[in-house]
């Protein structure tokens, strides 16, 4: 059992991540790379003359994105492991698991690990001014595992108490609040940021769905060459 | 008998056990972990998943 999960969960985290890669480094990395000329100084936002909102930006780096090729894979394999692992345990209940129920769960992954968390802690451009980085992992992680439970409980649950625990396990870390910074020091313009955040949000959300379709359809091949 | 259904249920929980604390190992290290070299490496990914970077 733990070989056929293994082998979905691998085939569909290589699938959706070399996907989700290719589309970070054309939509997500130049805006990165863009807030980076800020961030070290070479441009000035609100400086002494008007700056060029279309600067040179830095080219494909062989190490540097090779790098963020490879993390990225192994981030959506580690993604696949728990979908699938989820999937196989909902399966052995009755739930049907196919590549297009697949992208619901792959959509349900994404608001657990990228959406949830960014609706309070939104994903941030290099040099924004941010709280100690443990808190913030801490209440991340937290704010992952709360929703994913709400989530199963909304899809899987029954009756009102279920859905009203879920309600609160869906609110409860954004009334609690996320950790932020005491004062705003961040040298990038607005503008970079809200573009940065929402490109890594549609990236992610795509990149999710593609993995729930990959999840599913390998799943069920390894299900049918075990059958 | 009892024990021996629940051990049943046990080793087919297992492997499903086994595979999202696999998953959640690679996305700490990969994600997470403050080690300089690893952050390094992972920095632009970090920021453009979402994690909390720096």
């Amino acid at each position: 059992m733990f070989q056929k999960i293994l082998t979905s969960a691998l085939l569909a985290g290589f699938c959706a991540g070399l996907s989700a890669a290719a589309l970070q480094l054309f939509f997500v990395q130049p805006v990165l790379l863009h807030a980076e000329l800020y961030e070290g100084g070479d441009l000035i936002h609100f400086g002494a003359d008007a700056v060029s909102a279309h600067p040179e930006l830095p080219g494909f780096d062989p190490v540097r994105d090779g790098l963020s090729i490879l993390f990225t894979t192994l981030i959506y394999v580690g993604y696949a492991l728990l979908l699938v692992a989820a999937m196989g345990l909902a399966e052995a209940r009755g739930v049907a698991i196919t590549a297009r129920t697949g992208i619901l769960w792959g959509i349900a992954g994404f608001v657990a690990f990228h959406f949830a968390p960014a609706i309070s802690l939104p994903p941030e451009v290099p040099g924004v001014a941010a709280a100690d980085v443990a808190i913030r992992q801490i209440w991340w992680w937290g704010t992952v595992a709360a929703t994913a439970c709400a989530l199963a409980l909304i899809a899987f649950g029954k009756g009102w108490l279920m859905w009203s625990v879920a309600a609160i396990l869906l609110l409860a870390p954004h009334v609690i609040g996320a950790p932020h910074p005491d004062e705003f020091s961040g040298p990038v313009p607005p503008e970079i940021a809200a573009l940065f955040a929402a490109r890594a949000l549609g990236i992610g959300f795509f990149a999710w769905a593609l993995l729930g379709l990959f999840a599913g359809y390998f799943w069920q091949r390894e299900e049918q060459a075990s059958a | 008998m009892t024990a021996l259904v629940q051990s049943a249920a046990k080793s087919s929980v297992l492997p499903f056990v086994a595979a999202m604390v696999l998953g959640l190992g690679i996305i700490t290290i990969a994600g997470h972990v403050q080690a300089s070299t690893l952050h390094d490496a992972a920095h632009d990914v970090r920021h453009a998943t979402g994690f909390p970077c720096h």
